[in-house]
């Protein structure tokens, strides 16, 4: 009676040290390398340069963002300088003021927080609908799946930036109704993705070996079948905050935001009038949203490479 | 008197000193080392191996399909020319004239949104002149010549409207399209049914006669070698390790490797039982220094006594099981349609059959991952078909599953020991002491390292992965386990040891076996008794001698006759 | 692809959108529910009289005081007579009102989504072809910076690039006002007003588009297929056009289907920038005037549009992809 040890094991072998400088010997195709192990992905991911310089730039934003209150107190709504004040005219106002004499990088500095915080919350809120509805719909299949997906289209036929506007117009322009709007026009692109996920999921041996142990169905859902759905799920994450942050600021720039506070919609949307003489106070509030956008953006292909390793090779 | 010896023909095809290097994530990887190979003019060479060899890169390189990272040194001479030096343009020029190229995967070589008329057409009209009226009677002939019914209307069929086998029909004819003197064919058969794969190898040998054309076959399978092949190149990690004229291979091969495949692969023809012999495993030692290898085989011994299968009450009895799956058009297909026999228990029960023949269904449906239409299913006396999912739990540690794909069934975001504590917790194992040592228990028991429990699963190899498949299911300690293709995935090496370790384990937990498989000759090796399964139904019973011997339905003897290497071709 | 599997293909599509209409009209209806005071209270705000009595007269007079299904029955009985109600606001039909802006926002759109659709899968294949060189990592920068830039802030830079500055291109309307122009000479004049903000609105889409494309041939390049062709002897171009792209291009029709919708929505925040008379400003002028009967009006329409364009996609990918198959 013998053990057999496997040969065509992932040994490769030490590194050469022949004479003949030959190189090392391929490991075979069957010892897959751990590509999708966490490690391995943190470590693809810290060697894509745009996606840390990314990271670094919202935490810049983040770190504005939550410091406002202390580097600029006070209501950045006040007036405290000359009015229309140049990028540089004056050193007290590095990004100048507006026509109310607002200083502009205070502004900038606040609407960081109301951004970052409509994005994040609206983005939270479609992750939990979307991953319900998806994995429900995904793994049930039959009757469940076909109500939901009819449910999903519905709410992807109607254009999400009219139907957010609808939202907002019935109920009062406030950041909860926002973050509700937002969340609720934007649910169904994570359904479709968990639902695909878990339908295919579900066909995959190992989800059948769990059923036939006869784990419970919540068991399956949230301990075999989620830690595999969630590598595109993360990807688009980064995705639907920029987006918000973009439906965000479009509203805020239409005048339907939050009165109360400052966004960097609602500069640009205020600078407007004198887009002729002073032009810098939409563009220095349009480029904010730009670079976090931007960065959350390359922050989701870093992501995307870091956790997809069959296409990094390109 | 001097004897006048004519000198050989030069060859048509004369490798030398290939050596084709891949940049890897890690470093370069030497996928072909200094290969030395020559094809001549009507004669089909066979090149040998399992995945990883570097046989594929070498058939790809002849016409430099290789992706752009690739390195090749070396030369390639093709009737003097040297393939590995010409002009782009002298190559385009070549590849489907001279050399042509049959792959591996009939459902996605050929391109979705064209006809497969216009496809053939294409190839006519590159290399020849010719009109388009012209070009289409062609390909209506080289359809007729592939053997597909009703050529001209199926001229404008579109891919997705044929069968695999037809489409690979498709592609020798695109491939012949303009007569080439060689023809290369990388694994022309391998995505295809058994009964299918028959006709393509016949089909593929027939026309390298008419056209006086040589075949480059690529394949791990040695039966298919020992039918077609006239000479054979054994290939082992990017080198070639034997060549030599088929029946002298089979008959005295010289390497240890060559040795282990024969003797590991079923397809032989040779009539070989578990309970009389086990497989041979190779082992491979390679000098840290040197980079030489060393094989050697082992052959574990068969223990004399061996506990035969218990008569009286079977241990699983199905009787008329039926399962039903909705069709897209609002009826029903019988995927296992009145399907009645026992298991004894300490017996290995054999289910063979070709895919779509309803014995994944089967096997899901006795698990009770599918609900069945009918019939019943007594499991040691219980009829487990109707009960409900809280009255099955303790019925589900009895009867256990081994799947197929060693890479998808285990769960790639969990360790080895999380897999198969969950199954412990589930039935209700609580104490984690006990469970440690359950599970370091049953992985020395399948032969994997003490420290694979931390590892995930995509850091072994595939046969590794099917040991912890294994152990998945013997942990439980069941009676019944039910092995649904467990080694199709895997190379013949790795199969063989698989097979001898699952002999083990039945021999020293006391188990019951289902194994099921597409492949007539592992199943006669592996088990006692054979059904054989057709169309949702089981047209044969009977012990692993008389299946092979005395089939008496059709469709076993065309089942066996299919097998490849069932007659050997003689030396021409 | 023959008239007869485009008639299946409709007819599929036709059955399989009537839920979503359902859906959608019963969604808007509830809305219009939840619309804090009614039209009642709209009129009797404008007309500066709200007494009691005159409320609920009104109230009768429009049928608000009935229970909740007759108002929908009422609701759904409008809408089969093509009647969306009356704006308070404005005094007219909403169908007229929309009516009378829709082309010109149809006009807006299929520009934005033309030039989209030409840039993008241009610039995607010239990635695709160039992929890992400094050319392709350029244009994918670019592609990600238009994809991050919202539709108003590109606008209005553009405007102040292209009208402040260089003064080539008017800052906004559909035409100029007050000058008497006639054929040739009108075309011009509208096409001139046009080009901003299509650019505007175009940017996001150039920028989904070019990295589909882009994805998409790389993606098909490493196809089977591909390879076969290649082993038939093709030459690259051929390969390229008569093999990769065209199967490359089916996700692409799909996406552009998708973002319909998004189209549709963007309209609002780039015919403000430019005053372009269409249905989005109507939509944020009836916002800032709270008609929202207008707003739903506009809600439904847009939505019944969105099914619309998904139908002539799955027209439009049936025709691409033979492997479609028709029940």
């Amino acid at each position: 009676m013998s053990t057999s040890f496997p040969v065509t094991g992932p040994r490769p072998a030490p590194a050469l040290r022949a004479l003949l400088g030959r190189l090392a010997r391929r490991t075979p195709r069957a010892a897959a390398p751990a590509a999708t192990s966490r490690s391995a992905a943190l470590q693809a991911f810290l060697h894509n340069t745009a996606a840390v310089g990314a990271v670094l730039l919202l935490l810049l934003v983040l770190a504005m963002a939550l410091l406002a209150p202390w580097l600029f107190p006070g209501d950045p709504l006040d007036m405290v300088a000359t009015p229309l004040l140049w990028p540089g005219q004056d050193p007290a106002f590095p990004l100048g003021s507006d026509s109310m004499g607002r200083n502009v990088l205070a502004g900038i500095a606040h609407g960081a927080r109301m951004s970052l915080s409509v994005g994040v919350v609206a983005a939270v809120l479609s992750l939990l609908i979307g991953i319900v509805v998806g994995a429900t719909a995904g793994y049930f299949g039959g009757l469940v799946d076909d109500v939901l997906v009819r449910i999903t289209e519905l709410f992807q036929t109607m254009p999400s930036f009219l139907f957010v506007i609808v939202v907002v117009a019935i109920g009062q322009p406030s950041m909860a109704v926002i973050v509700l709007a937002i969340g609720l026009a934007s649910w169904p692109v994570i359904a479709r993705l968990v639902r695909a996920e878990f339908r295919t999921l579900r066909e995959m041996e190992f989800v059948l070996a769990a059923r036939s142990q006869g784990l419970s169905h919540l068991r399956i859902m949230l301990q075999e079948m989620l830690p595999n759905a969630l590598p595109p799920v993360i990807v688009t994450t980064s995705v639907l905050v920029a987006s918000a942050i973009l439906i965000e600021s479009a509203l805020s720039f239409l005048g339907m935001g939050d009165p109360n506070t400052v966004s960097w919609g609602s500069m640009i949307g205020e600078g407007r009038e004198l887009l002729r003489t002073s032009w810098y106070l939409c563009a220095l509030p349009g480029a904010a949203i730009v670079l976090t956008v931007l960065a959350l953006n390359l922050v989701g292909e870093g992501l995307n490479d870091a956790l997809n390793p069959r296409l990094r090779n390109r | 008197m001097a004897l006048e010896l004519t000198p050989p023909p030069a060859p048509l095809l004369d490798i030398r000193g290939l050596d084709i290097q891949f940049r890897g994530a890690r470093g370069p990887i030497q996928a072909v080392r200094g290969l030395d190979l020559q094809i001549h003019r009507g004669e089909t060479l066979a090149l040998v191996g399992e995945s990883g060899c570097g046989k594929s890169t070498t058939a790809l390189s002849i016409l430099r399909l290789l992706a752009p990272g690739a390195a090749l040194r070396g030369n390639i001479l093709f009737d003097g020319r040297d393939i590995l030096a010409m002009a782009p343009a002298e190559l385009r020029a070549l590849r489907g004239r001279d050399i042509s190229m049959v792959f591996q995967e009939p459902m996605t070589s050929l391109n979705p949104v064209h006809s497969i008329g216009a496809q053939i057409i294409e190839t006519l009209r590159r290399h020849e002149s010719l009109s388009a009226a012209a070009a289409r009677q062609r390909a209506v002939e080289l359809l007729d010549l592939v053997r597909i019914p009703e050529p001209q209307r199926r001229l404008d069929d579109f891919p997705h409207h044929l069968s695999g086998g037809q489409r690979q029909r498709v592609m020798i004819a695109m491939a012949m399209a303009c007569r080439p003197r060689l023809l290369v064919a990388d694994e022309p058969t391998t995505a295809l049914d058994v009964t299918v794969q028959a006709q393509i190898l016949e089909l593929l040998d027939g026309l390298r006669r008419e056209f006086d054309m040589a075949l480059l076959l690529i394949t791990h399978d040695l039966g298919l070698v020992a039918q077609w092949a006239d000479r054979v190149a054994v290939m082992y990690g990017g080198e070639k390790v034997e060549e030599a004229a088929t029946a002298q291979l089979f008959a005295e091969p010289a390497h240890a490797y060559t040795r282990g495949l024969l003797g590991a692969s079923l397809h032989g023809g040779r009539e070989l039982h578990y309970t009389a012999e086990r497989l041979p495993e190779i082992r491979v030692r390679t000098d840290a220094d040197t980079q030489l290898r060393d094989f050697t085989l082992h052959r574990p011994v068969a223990p004399r006594q061996r506990r035969a299968p218990a008569a009286g009450t079977p241990l699983l009895s199905v009787q008329e099981l039926r399962t039903d799956y909705p069709t897209r058009s609002g009826g029903v297909v019988h995927a296992v349609d009145g399907v009645s026999f026992d298991i004894a228990p300490g017996e290995t029960l054999g289910l063979v059959g070709e895919s779509g023949c309803g014995k994944s269904t089967l096997s899901r449906t006795l698990l009770r991952l599918l609900d069945p239409a009918g019939g019943r299913i007594v499991l040691d006396g219980t009829d487990i078909a109707p009960l409900g999912a809280r009255a099955l739990k303790p019925w589900r540690r009895r009867i256990q599953m081994v799947f197929q794909d060693p890479y998808a069934s285990l769960n790639p975001r969990r360790s080895v020991f999380d897999i198969l504590d969950s199954v412990l917790r589930v039935h209700g194992v609580d104490q984690r002491e006990e469970r440690r040592q359950r599970i370091a228990g049953i992985l020395e028991r399948v032969g994997l390292p003490a420290d694979a429990a931390a590892r995930y699963p995509n850091e072994f190899s595939g046969g590794q992965r099917q040991r912890i498949g294994i152990a998945r299911a013997l942990i439980v300690r069941p009676s019944l386990v039910v092995l649904d293709e467990p080694v199709s995935a895997l190379d013949v090496s790795v199969q063989a040891q698989i097979l001898n370790l699952l002999v083990e384990l039945k021999e020293d937990f006391g188990l019951s076996y289902l194994f099921i498989s597409h492949d007539l000759s592992v199943v006669r090796y592996f088990a006692d008794r054979v059904l054989v399964m057709h169309q949702g139904r089981i047209v044969e019973t009977g012990s692993h001698q008389d299946i092979w011997q005395r089939p008496q339905h059709a469709y076993t003897r065309s089942l066996i006759a299919s097998v490849p290497g069932a007659q050997h071709r003689l030396a021409a | 692809m023959n008239l007869l599997k485009a008639g299946r293909v409709l007819r599929r599509t036709l059955w399989q959108a009537v839920p979503t209409v359902i859906g959608v009209v019963i969604l808007n209806f509830c809305l219009l529910q939840l619309v804090p005071g009614d039209a009642a209270d709209v009129i009797a705000a404008e007309s500066g009289s709200a007494t009691a009595e005159s409320m609920a007269q009104l109230r009768s007079h429009f049928g608000l005081d009935l229970p909740v299904l007759e108002q929908l029955g009422a609701y759904l009985n409008n809408l089969a007579h093509f009647s969306l109600g009356t704006s308070p606001r404005y005094n007219l039909p909403v169908t007229e009102l929309i009516g009378s802006r829709l082309p010109n926002t149809l006009l807006l759109m299929l520009a934005a989504l033309g030039t989209a659709l030409a840039v993008g899968v241009l610039l995607g294949s010239i990635m695709a072809s160039r992929v890992g060189r400094w050319s392709d990592r350029l244009l994918s920068v670019l592609a990600l910076l238009l994809y991050s830039t919202p539709s108003f802030w590109l606008g209005l830079m553009a405007v102040v690039l292209f009208s402040v500055h260089l003064g080539w291109l008017p800052t906004g309307g559909s035409a100029s006002i007050g000058a008497d122009l006639a054929g040739w000479d009108s075309v011009v004049d509208r096409l001139r007003h046009l080009v901003l903000p299509a650019l505007a609105m175009s940017g996001f889409y150039i920028a989904i588009f070019a990295r589909l494309t882009r994805a998409s041939m790389l993606e098909v390049s490493r196809q089977d297929f591909v390879r076969t062709a290649q082993a038939k002897g093709l030459h690259p171009l051929r390969v390229t056009f008569g093999h990769v792209l065209r199967n490359a291009l089916i996700p692409v029709t799909t996406v552009a289907g998708m973002h319909f919708g998004t189209l549709l929505g963007g309209a609002v925040v780039v015919e403000t920038v430019f005053s372009w008379p269409g249905l989005g400003r109507l939509a944020f002028e009836s916002v800032m005037a709270r008609d929202y009967t207008v707003l739903l009006g506009i809600l439904l329409l847009s939505s019944l549009l969105v099914i619309l364009a998904n139908m002539l996609v799955d027209l439009l990918q049936a025709w691409l992809d033979p492997r479609i198959q028709l029940r």
